[in-house]
């Protein structure tokens, strides 16, 4: 354990950085590309304790852009944790009940190993030289931060969009270590559309000069204008039609009429430019291109011979599947479409489509019901595994 | 207190059974048969608040309708296949027995009868579809879409190939005695009917 290196400036360095496993050259991390990470590091953030029986622990599993702060404030932004209003004391996931844990990705840029941190090879930032990694290797690296902190078995995983894909993959790859499985707003692989924007927001980076081939960082530049560009295209998969239009309508931007020019004249461009700014001081361009083709490279089914319910043949983790009627990035069809599969494989599944009109985003946000229906679920799994 | 058509079902089902409750509302037997039965039960329901309650309650219940989603189930999977107060509300009666009897070792349904005297008589006395204790609704705003008679339904389940393995009469005060299917009293005065049946041979 040590702590853990962030390349940003910390806005809040009173905040809880968390901790870091460094795993030596002993500890190759086998990656499904066929390449090998070592030595790799690991950064992670938990809430509460673990119980004596050892048998309380939740894992959370963060999106694209998300990370291990969870339920605490974030170093570099100095924002809120990004799931707060469902981890925390006396909240859904209770951590004065459950022992949380929450990892950063391998791949991602918030002190685990990515393409932004030097490689012990050479000493220079990775950049394009870091192995392509998929959501099996996300989880395979959580398997191996679990194995030293000497979890066994986890109560509960959790997690919303690529948060949910780990939580499918954990179940698939080690059923005997998940005794529940809570997917939210997610799919049993990346559709075409999913892929589609992706790749819009990838090209978007490797098109602003300044990202250098990916060599921004030994070249002393930043693809910022391209990272806002991928992230403002992104965000708007994030949200509904409906929402957008709720929230900025038309409105102008702090003027009467058009300007008949391309400054932000609408309040949604503002919105977006507010969006894309903010997220360049928090997030690595390349970070960015590795994980969003982990998403893309997401299949179960072609991982099982084609058939989702192979994946979790003779399963006996329990499930409960979670959407939202106005997200279209990961819609109810798709989360329908693994519970079917789920009950094909005679494996114990809950399905809850949640009535919302705030697109994809809305578990991140004040869901009531979603609240309501991750409580019951984790009270009736803990209580059947003695978990007070 | 169990609904008198849900405890004549629970009594059907044998401890420690897998049953899929079709059309389980807030889970209300579901809970009942874990409870007593050590049951391993799933549920499949309409409305997403009544999922929601379910859920929230532990249970394990999928947001679907039994018209659309019973075919993405396996063949002979549950101990027990139970569609309490569900069939006449289905779009496609037939194939939804149909797929019951195939994912199921055992179905069991229960229906109210609209061959019922008092049904029968409000048609023939005022002219008008006829509203009771157990069918409180106008013709136009009616979720039972497809109701039948006992003798209706016997039929179906004849045309399906099942077996009827127990049959029961329930009466106006919550009271189940077990019937033959082809009788015509139960057909003319059982509010209801709970029917046991098994895929043919």
């Amino acid at each position: 354990m040590s702590d853990p290196i962030f390349l940003r400036p910390l806005t809040a360095p009173d905040a809880d950085r968390g901790q870091a496993v460094e795993f030596g050259t002993d500890r190759t991390l086998a990656l499904d590309s066929g390449r090998t990470l070592a030595p790799w590091r690991l950064a992670y953030m938990t809430y509460g304790t673990l119980n004596a029986a050892r048998s309380n622990a939740v894992l959370v599993c963060h999106a694209l852009t998300g990370d291990q702060f969870v339920a605490s404030a974030h170093p570099v932004t100095g924002k809120p944790g990004w799931w707060e209003t469902m981890v925390g004391p006396g909240k859904s996931i209770d951590t004065d009940r459950f022992f949380v844990i929450c990892a950063n990705v391998i791949g991602g840029c918030m002190g685990s190993s990515g393409p932004a941190e030097t490689d012990p090879a050479t000493g220079e930032p990775y950049g394009l030289s870091f192995p392509l990694i998929t959501v099996r290797d996300m989880v395979r690296a959580q398997a191996a931060l679990l194995d030293e902190l000497g979890i066994e078995k986890l109560l509960c995983i959790t997690g919303g969009s690529m948060g949910g894909m780990q939580t499918l993959q954990w179940a698939a790859s080690y059923p005997d270590r998940v005794v529940s499985a809570m997917p939210i707003a997610c799919a049993a692989r990346h559709s075409a559309q999913n892929i589609a924007f992706h790749e819009v927001g990838r090209q978007a980076i490797m098109a602003d000069p300044e990202w250098c081939g990916g060599n921004y960082q030994r070249e002393g530049t930043q693809p910022s204008k391209g990272l806002a560009v991928a992230r403002m295209a992104a965000h708007i998969t994030y949200l509904s039609e409906a929402a957008l239009q709720r929230k900025f309508g038309r409105n102008l931007q702090n003027r009467n009429g058009v300007s008949f020019a391309f400054a932000p004249d609408f309040q949604v461009e503002s919105y977006l430019h507010h969006q894309g700014m903010t997220f360049v001081d928090r997030f690595d361009a390349n970070s960015y291109l590795y994980i969003t083709r982990a998403m893309d490279y997401f299949d179960l089914a072609a991982d099982h011979g084609g058939v989702v319910a192979e994946a979790f043949r003779g399963s006996r983790t329990r499930f409960c599947i979670i959407s939202f009627t106005s997200d279209w990035l990961f819609p109810t069809v798709e989360n329908k479409r693994v519970a079917h599969a789920l009950n094909a494989a005679g494996a114990t599944v809950s399905f809850v489509e949640i009535n919302t009109d705030r697109g994809h985003d809305a578990f991140l946000l004040d869901e009531p019901e979603m609240f309501a229906t991750v409580r019951g679920f984790l009270n009736s799994v803990a209580s059947s595994q003695g978990v007070s | 207190m169990l609904r008198p058509d849900l405890a004549a079902i629970a009594e059907m089902i044998p401890p420690g059974a897998s049953v899929l409750d079709v059309g389980c509302g807030d889970g209300e037997l579901l809970e009942h048969l874990a409870a007593t039965k050590n049951v391993d039960g799933r549920g499949v329901e309409l409305s997403q608040q009544n999922v929601n309650a379910a859920v929230a309650r532990g249970l394990s219940v999928i947001q679907g309708d039994a018209d659309t989603d019973l075919a993405e189930y396996p063949s002979q999977v549950f101990d027990v296949v139970i569609l309490s107060q569900t069939i006449q509300a289905t779009r496609n009666p037939k194939s939804v027995l149909g797929h019951l009897l195939r994912i199921g070792r055992r179905t069991a349904v229960s229906l109210p009868n609209f061959g019922h005297w008092r049904v029968r008589l409000g048609l023939l006395a005022r002219g008008r579809m006829p509203r009771t204790e157990t069918l409180a609704y106008d013709w136009y705003d009616t979720p039972n879409i497809h109701l039948c008679t006992i003798a209706d339904f016997v039929g179906l389940a004849t045309l399906c190939g099942a077996t009827i393995e127990r049959a029961l009469a329930l009466t106006r005060q919550g009271a189940t005695r077990p019937m033959h299917p082809q009788s015509w009293g139960p057909n003319l005065l059982a509010e209801g009917a709970i029917f046991l049946l098994r895929p043919g041979d």
